[in-house]
């Protein structure tokens, strides 16, 4: 059976479901299509199960669509063929793609304002809502799920290097002074380790030094920004990468989040990647381990700024009913509920999106009982972003990512060094945006 | 006297074929003709704003390097599979052959992987060849080689042919086999007695009356190796490390499926298609000769 025909499939069922559920009434269904799995898939269910049962003229069914590049191109495949979702989560490095399709999508601002429902963009943390917005200042997806790149480091194995466990490397020479003494006391063959290389260690790596990754306020304002990553901050970093990988210091670990599962196996000392890794590392580390910001180099004047955002957002599709947006901002007012936001972040380790859900969870003591949870969104909020360092929009930035982690594995493979590396990342990376910038009329 | 039907009725044999060529058409003229389309479009993955715009995602293809390097992996990686692939299981199949007792376990046996499913058969092979948690990783570094598939493109090579391979294995092996057992017994008898051993024999006559299944698999393992593997290489390397096992068809789905950039990705299409189609005729206009019906 193709795709098509089992969306068909799928829709008849839903269909009958639902006639059978709503009886006489006439409910209006609200599409919303996920890629949340195992807990996060029970959480997202649960704010629709919550949602609906708190009134009768809507019913939100979320939909499991695969991982997020595939239900973006499921959605995308759907409005084509003139049934798209009303909702769809779409990944951050998606973000500039979902802004480029004028045509496709309702402005979440303009879906609460024309349905009446209360929503302020100022509620939320700057950086999240900085990178959802457009340069004219209108807020186009409703944030969801954000999470940043923090640090995480295994306290017994720093205990048994001989290194304090209840202070963790702060700049990216102490994280290296700690790796050599794992390495040569034989704690561990794997001292550091890395998820997510280009969203770490260009990225965030850019923005927690305040430099910029690319021309125009890193492309939110203009498609005609050009990559600046091959500055000599960013050539000095990689060239540390590489020279630390060669004497084993550095571990790598992959290009998504492989390197998690080396950090709570017990095989790698110290991780960077994803704060909503938290979760995970909790349910299977069989050790102490602790939470830190991300390392920096001390002699960059301004560092460390505040790091910036992955994870994803809620958009809206367009050509729906107008009662259907009435029922979709319902739903986004009750999805933003800060008490909700506040147990989303609790239960998932995603970022407290509003400040008022992080002191709700503060002032609950949470902080206190589960040490660590916290730092993510102190990063957050570290400094007020800079132009440098409150997000990032490229198109195609699914593939470009996958050109710098190209560029990357065959500088540590040997194949070339830091400043080629990154030379061909600019390289490559500009024609990508050229080739965009041609497809989206601004 | 000679049988023969005769279709009376004007439209009953196009009612027969009807079915067939509505499948030919819904399910490779149409798309093939909707791809050769798109390739010569610029648009949005919405379809927002399309444009016409000739040849130009050809231009752009072949003006980029790693374009160019995707064909010489693609070219390597079939080489390797469909070469390893037929002399591994020529082997097991001769073997298979001359199997007196238990034979129908061994080809059970045989035949099984072709049971599992490519992006299983991946992260099997994925498994066991991790650096840190696989058992044959473990001999590997054992006998002092170093070993690390994410980094390494010859080590990933190594991985996802091995995974191909093992993969087509038993699907050449039943070829192979039904096509030993079709080899009149007297002809290598004949041989034998006057005084041909068991080389010889292979070489001068069973080889050779066995080429029109050599032929057939050829082309059927190569198409395997173009069009097939993407789920291997999806599930074990992602086409990494750098490039060094993006193959043409893992490319087609990564910029397509995964970045949305229809135009170069349909245009990609199109030059696989007239990849294996050049392939395939080259295939029965020049190796064909050579088979021996």
């Amino acid at each position: 059976m193709n795709r098509h025909s089992i969306r068909v499939v799928r829709l008849a069922v839903a269909g009958a479901l639902f006639a059978f559920a709503a009886g006489a009434q006439a409910q209006v269904e609200i599409q919303w299509w996920h890629s949340m799995t195992g807990a996060l898939n029970d959480r997202v269910n649960d704010f629709a199960k919550g949602f609906n049962e708190s009134q009768k003229d809507y019913k939100v069914v979320p939909v499991y669509k695969g991982a997020y590049p595939e239900s973006m191109a499921a959605a995308i495949a759907a409005f084509r063929a003139g049934n798209a979702p009303h909702i769809l989560q779409v990944f951050e490095v998606g973000t500039a793609t979902m802004m480029g399709a004028k045509g496709a999508i309702v402005p979440v601002q303009q879906v609460m304002t024309g349905a009446g429902e209360k929503f302020d963009p100022k509620a939320y943390i700057p950086s999240v809502a900085g990178y959802y917005t457009t340069s004219k200042g209108q807020m186009l997806s409703f944030p969801f799920n954000s999470s940043t790149a923090v640090f995480y480091y295994n306290k017994d194995m720093f205990e048994k290097a001989g290194i304090d466990p209840n202070r963790a490397p702060a700049t990216w020479p102490e994280v290296m002074a700690a790796a050599a003494r794992i390495k040569t006391s034989g704690t561990s063959q794997c001292a550091y380790t890395t998820g997510w290389p280009s969203w770490v260690h260009v990225e965030n790596f850019s923005a927690w030094h305040n430099v910029p990754i690319a021309t125009r306020e890193n492309g939110m304002a203009g498609l005609d920004t050009v990559f600046q990553i091959n500055s000599p901050l960013h050539v000095r970093h990689w060239n540390n990468l590489k020279e630390w990988a060669g004497k084993g210091y550095f571990t790598y670990g992959g290009r998504t989040n492989q390197a998690e599962a080396k950090f709570y196996s017990g095989e790698c000392a110290m991780l960077t990647s994803s704060s909503a890794a938290q979760a995970n590392i909790n349910r299977n580390a069989k050790f102490k381990y602790g939470v830190a910001f991300m390392p920096y180099y001390a002699d960059v004047a301004g560092a460390p700024q505040n790091s910036i955002i992955g994870g994803a957002s809620l958009w809206v599709m367009s050509g729906k009913k107008p009662n259907e947006y009435k029922g979709v901002a319902k739903f986004f007012t009750y999805l933003a509920n800060p008490a909700r936001q506040a147990q989303w972040h609790q239960t998932t380790g995603y970022l407290p999106i509003t400040p008022v859900a992080y002191d709700l969870t503060k002032n609950a003591g949470f902080y206190e009982k589960n040490p660590g949870t916290d730092v993510s969104v102190r990063q957050m909020l570290n400094k007020p972003p800079t132009a440098n360092s409150k997000g990032l929009r490229f198109g195609s930035f699914v593939q470009i990512r996958d050109m710098f982690q190209e560029e990357f594995e065959n500088m540590l493979a040997g194949k070339q060094d830091a400043k080629t590396a990154l030379d061909n990342s600019v390289k490559r990376g500009n024609e990508m945006l050229r080739r965009f910038q041609k497809t989206t009329k601004e | 006297m000679e049988k023969r039907v005769v279709f009376r009725s004007r439209w009953l044999p196009y009612l027969l074929v009807a079915p067939q060529l509505a499948i030919t058409i819904v399910f490779f003229f149409l798309p093939a003709g909707q791809a050769i389309w798109q390739s010569l479009l610029q648009e949005d993955p919405f379809g927002t704003s399309t444009e016409f715009i000739g040849l130009e995602n050809f231009a752009t293809l072949f003006a980029d390097e790693h374009y160019l390097a995707s064909f010489r992996v693609t070219a390597i990686f079939s080489v390797l599979v469909a070469g390893f692939g037929l002399a591994i299981s020529l082997v097991l199949a001769v073997f298979a052959d001359r199997v007196v007792r238990g034979a129908g376990v061994y080809k059970t046996l045989l035949i099984w992987p072709y049971a599992v499913a490519h992006a299983v058969a991946a992260v099997l092979w994925l498994f066991l060849f991790n650096p840190t948690l696989g058992v044959v990783a473990h001999w590997i570094k054992g006998l002092g080689i170093g070993w690390d598939p994410l980094l390494d493109g010859n080590d990933a090579m190594v991985l996802v042919v091995v995974a191909a391979v093992w993969n087509q294995i038993s699907y050449n092996f039943l070829f192979f086999l039904a096509g030993l057992q079709s080899i009149p017994k007297s002809l290598i008898e004949a041989a034998a007695i006057d005084g041909a051993g068991p080389g010889r024999r292979f070489w001068t006559i069973v080889f050779p009356l066995l080429s029109p299944t050599t032929f057939f698999l050829l082309v059927v393992n190569i198409v395997f190796a173009f069009f097939n593997t993407f789920a291997i290489i999806d599930a074990a390397t992602g086409g990494g490390p750098g490039q060094a096992t993006e193959i043409l068809v893992y490319k087609v789905y990564k910029d397509g499926f995964k970045a949305l950039d229809l135009g170069s990705s349909a245009a990609q299409s199109v030059v696989l298609m007239a990849i294996v189609i050049g392939l395939t005729v080259l295939q029965f206009k020049w190796i064909e000769r050579k088979v021996q019906y």
